[in-house]
């Protein structure tokens, strides 16, 4: 693979940032209103990749499997807004935001180079990758990290679907060699 | 006034066994949480299937063998009435680790 995973840089990004030392943890723990800024940057993130991914993609599984992360992110990104909606909660900004959102856009650059069969497999092993990072980070810290019960429950949902992305992604990578 | 009725009960039984056999149920197929369930189901040929999505997800039922392909936007549900006899897989074709077996008998 000589693909440059972005998603290894943005899990250290994840991994290493405010996030997680040990040691400094409850004073850096994120908020809610930082969390849900996190979790809907990641959908829209994906959103992104997936709508460059319906014009450029070759192959129909590619194809349908963007439109599937189109369908999903969407829906789950509609829940958080409707959500802090609700509670009344304005997302925040903060740098692992910055850090994946520039990620992206280094991403989606180097996407645009390629076109045929060698973008439908660099984007497919993306969203592998990308899954793994996002789901890690739900799993790890965002759900442990979230104060309100709703929050915490829409983020499970979300780590739900996004694990069967990632095994839709890794099934459809499996498929194109 | 016997005639007229005989004749219509004669046309309400008719119709009953033509459109309506004795024993047709309704089942019912819950999307919830990305699960199918229940997993698996038997049902008869005549029957109606309940498909109820209560997902903000939209699924779809999708028989491996062709037989259906319904699609369930969010927090809706459809109805299929089913036709032929045979062991049924189906799954979501949106998120593929969603599956499910249907056993229609004759």
């Amino acid at each position: 693979m000589f693909i440059r995973p972005s998603a290894a840089i943005a899990a250290a990004v994840l991994l290493s940032s405010p996030v997680l030392p040990q040691g400094a943890r409850a004073a850096d723990k994120l908020t809610d209103p930082q969390i849900a800024h996190i979790a809907y940057t990641a959908g829209v993130i994906d959103i992104n990749a997936a709508k460059q991914a319906m014009k450029k993609a070759k192959n129909k599984d590619v194809k349908a499997f963007a439109e599937d992360m189109v369908r999903d992110h969407e829906a789950v990104n509609k829940q958080a807004l409707a959500l802090v909606k609700k509670l009344n909660v304005t997302p925040e900004d903060n740098d692992t935001s910055k850090a994946l959102s520039k990620q992206a856009s280094e991403k989606l650059a180097e996407l645009d180079k390629l076109s045929g069969a060698a973008f439908d497999k660099a984007y497919v092993a993306n969203e592998v990758a990308y899954h793994k990072t996002v789901n890690g980070a739900l799993e790890t810290q965002l759900i442990p990290s979230a104060s309100n019960a709703e929050l915490k429950n829409l983020l499970q949902t979300g780590l739900k679907i996004f694990q069967g992305h990632e095994q839709h992604a890794e099934h459809v990578a499996a498929e194109l060699k | 006034m016997m005639p007229g009725r005989l004749a219509s009960t004669a046309l309400a039984v008719v119709f009953l066994t033509m459109v309506v056999p004795a024993d047709a149920a309704t089942i019912e197929i819950t999307m919830e949480n990305l699960v199918i369930s229940p997993a698996e189901i038997s049902a008869k040929v005549g029957d109606t299937i309940q498909w109820v999505n209560k997902d903000v997800f939209a699924h779809t039922a999708t028989a491996r063998n062709g037989d259906f392909d319904v699609t369930l936007p969010p927090n809706k549900s459809a109805a299929s009435v089913l036709k032929k006899a045979g062991t049924i897989e189906y799954y979501c074709r949106y998120h593929p680790n969603m599956k499910a077996m249907l056993k229609v008998e004759p």
